[in-house]
């Protein structure tokens, strides 16, 4: 394809697009999915045709907002910021929001959440419910692979790293290494065979982001890593993606063929010498593949387990050959900082973390979904303005960032700008994005047991550190729970932190103590309660009361 | 073709033949091994000695490592699961939100402990590290369908539901 063809499929899809009058976009990612906005686009397509109207109903991808679903946004074609979002449509509603169109708006699903986009800025998210996910074309209206053909027609490799270098923009998995350096590490490894994988494994509980990026706008994945692979000189991509994500990997195959029919991926891309393509591999189930050389071996087949670096995989990786890996948000970014330019990009954000970073905000918050945020942002916009704050009258009392490699951050920290360093420094991380609020209802010390479980059990079992010190970890936690502990446990648990953060092979093993460090360090206090009185003030922990499952357990016969 | 001699398919399971069709399109490489334990897993649903066997000796994998992968990594299972399955999120968002009441609910009613299937194998009690639904928590999965927001009670009832039909 040429450029010249890329804008004659916009010129038509758009043409198509407008000769509707009205369209119905009807939310088909997995948080509406699950409340079957499938049936109801299908009841919303039977209502179209029925009133005889000239309108278009078709499925988009995630709306952000995955609380109020099933989400529907309607109006006229040429005016997308005007339409109307409405929440929480059902079967039963299709015939009212039909014949709606072109009328007063249905008032009692009207979503009125203004303060929810307000301060949001989409780059990762820009076309998320605003195209088929399904339909290239789609894309391909919105700007898609102009990107890309830009790079390959008029731009050298060395340009390209230059560009995402000058940007700023930095892995938005979790570690934050600047993707330039990354990138020219690779371009400068000697070798005839290189690789690029998009780490998709995003296994952090909590984090939806990857998933939403997968199912809403795939296309823009696939352009981001054809960028890096022609950037970096490889001419393989694999995409890692959970088994747990089954309709993200049904939507990158089809999406995957679509690109090989257009001409974007195999040989000769645009015409040039440039071949790459794309093979999906699919994870089975372990937290620590999120590792990059973990990953690696589960590509070769292998049990996930991580080895030491260096050598790192951008010199030696997948079947020993220089590898670039990121993860499905950094491709993401790639294709509009091309497009829009290295200093615009750099003029969103702090000095340090540029551009804008995509949470999943969830737990006990108003308006759970995804947002995307410039960096710098205070986690106080986030949780109380876009978020809606606490529900039901509860209080604050911390949110927990960075999945089980995080920490919990505490209300007095809540004006703090979003950047990577300034979540170090409170004790969290920025981790892939998950940002799960709790009110007074929860206990610290056992939502810390809690990740302390999730990484005994997700330890792979290589170097004794993370294997044998989360195991003692989490049984000390266990008594403080209990309320069976003494101070010496407690000062056994800090020793046993710092060990394992210092000694363990891989990132799984280092930050697993975050959790209980960040809560230490906040929250001292609940952990003495457990220890001196018996007592959880949250009342989940079998000091005090026995927690109703513990209680329920009782009467159980394994 | 691989150069080694290939095992006889180890019945005449039509299955067997989708298995085959995996690793061939891999063109018999020792990497497709997670992709082969895959299709095995979802044809018959778990992965039992005959086929980790088989695709070891079919990609020329030692049956160490063809056994280390499979009891490695949790979405393979080594025994059958029951007719239907009632998995029940623990990601960090559905404990907050009280997945915890839901696995106790479950465990009591079933009478079986997570990871574990009823006497009569009707269903199957599994947990799962997050599907990615965090805005609709607490979630369940029944029998692959994604339920958001679930009240115990609600859950008990698809139980109830299940457990008369046999």
């Amino acid at each position: 394809m040429t450029s010249e063809e890329l804008v004659q499929v916009a010129e038509t899809v758009t043409a198509e697009r407008q000769a509707a009058d009205f369209e119905v976009n009807v939310c088909v990612a997995l948080g509406c999915l699950s409340q079957h906005s499938d049936k109801l686009k299908d009841a919303l397509c039977a209502e179209a045709v029925a009133s005889g109207r000239n309108c278009r109903v078709r499925g988009t991808g995630c709306m952000g907002l995955c609380a109020a679903g099933p989400l529907v946004r309607v109006g006229k074609p040429a005016e997308a910021a005007a339409q109307t979002l409405y929440a929480g449509v059902h079967e039963a509603d299709a015939r009212e929001v039909i014949e709606s169109l072109g009328n007063k708006p249905v008032e009692r699903l009207e979503a009125h959440l203004d303060t929810y986009f307000h301060g949001q800025i989409p780059i990762v998210l820009e076309n998320s419910g605003y195209i088929d996910p399904e339909k290239i074309d789609e894309y391909i209206s919105r700007d898609g692979y102009q990107a890309l053909i830009h790079a390959l027609t008029e731009m050298d490799p060395q340009s390209v790293i230059d560009q995402i270098a000058k940007s700023g923009l930095r892995g938005r998995g979790g570690g934050g290494y600047p993707t330039g350096l990354k990138w020219s590490t690779v371009a400068k490894a000697v070798g005839t065979q290189k690789y690029v994988i998009c780490n998709a494994d995003e296994g952090d509980p909590g984090a939806f982001m990857d998933r939403s990026v997968l199912e809403s706008d795939p296309q823009r994945v696939i352009e981001g890593m054809a960028i890096a692979g022609y950037a970096v000189g490889a001419s393989k991509g694999y995409i890692y993606v959970r088994a747990e994500y089954p309709l993200a990997v049904t939507r990158m195959t089809s999406s995957l063929q679509q690109a090989r029919r257009r001409g974007l991926l195999g040989n000769n891309i645009c015409g040039t010498t440039f071949a790459f393509d794309i093979e999906i591999r699919l994870g089975a189930g372990a937290f620590v593949c999120g590792e990059e050389t973990a990953l690696i071996a589960s590509i070769e087949g292998m049990r996930g387990q991580p080895r030491p670096r260096p050598p790192y995989p951008a010199v030696s990786g997948l079947w020993g050959a220089p590898t670039l890996i990121n993860n499905v948000e950094t491709y993401a970014n790639v294709p509009t900082i091309l497009r829009k330019g290295a200093e615009w990009f750099a003029g969103i954000g702090t000095e340090k973390s540029k551009g804008t970073k995509v949470f999943a905000l969830t737990g006990k918050i108003t308006n759970t979904g995804l947002v995307e945020i410039p960096m710098g942002m205070t986690l106080r916009e986030i949780i109380f303005s876009i978020g809606g704050g606490v529900p039901n009258g509860r209080k604050f009392k911390a949110v927990q960032t960075g999945g089980p490699s995080g920490g919990c951050i505490p209300e007095e920290h809540l004006d703090l700008p979003i950047s990577y360093e300034a979540l170090i420094e409170v004790g969290s991380m920025m981790g892939s994005g998950g940002m799960i609020v709790m009110d007074d209802t929860s206990c610290m010390v056992n939502v810390a047991r809690f990740f302390m479980e999730f990484c005994m059990t997700e330890s792979c079992g290589k170097c004794i550190p993370c294997r044998a010190g989360t195991a003692q970890m989490y049984q000390l936690l266990t008594k403080i729970c209990d309320g069976r502990a003494t101070h010496a446990d407690l000062e056994l648990l800090i020793d046993l932190c710092d060990v394992v953060k210092n000694t363990s092979l891989c990132g799984l093993g280092m930050t697993a103590p975050n959790p209980v460090l960040s809560t230490l360090r906040y929250f001292k206090h609940e952990y003495m309660e457990h220890i001196e009185h018996q007592h959880c003030r949250a009342g989940v922990c079998a000091c005090g009361r026995k927690p109703a499952n513990e209680l329920a357990l009782a009467g159980v016969t394994a | 073709m691989p150069t080694y001699p290939m095992p006889p398919l180890p019945s005449d399971d039509k299955r067997w033949k989708i298995v085959n069709g995996t690793m061939r399109r891999h063109g018999f490489a020792r990497n497709a091994l997670i992709e082969t334990l895959h299709t095995v897993q979802s044809s018959f649903g778990f992965l039992d000695d005959v086929a980790i066997r088989f695709v070891a000796k079919s990609l020329h994998v030692p049956l160490s490592q063809a056994f280390g992968v499979a009891t490695f990594y949790n979405h393979f299972s080594l025994k059958p699961a029951g007719k239907h399955t009632c998995t029940i999120c623990l990601g960090t968002a559905c404990y907050i939100k009280g997945a915890d009441n839901l696995m106790a609910a479950a465990e009591k009613r079933l009478k079986i402990k997570a990871g574990h299937t009823t006497p009569d194998g009707n269903i199957s009690l599994m947990t799962a590290r997050c599907v990615g639904a965090c805005g609709r928590a607490p979630v369940i999965l029944e029998d692959n369908e994604l339920v958001g927001l679930v009240e115990p009670q609600v859950m008990l009832e698809q139980l109830e539901r299940w457990a008369a039909h046999d």
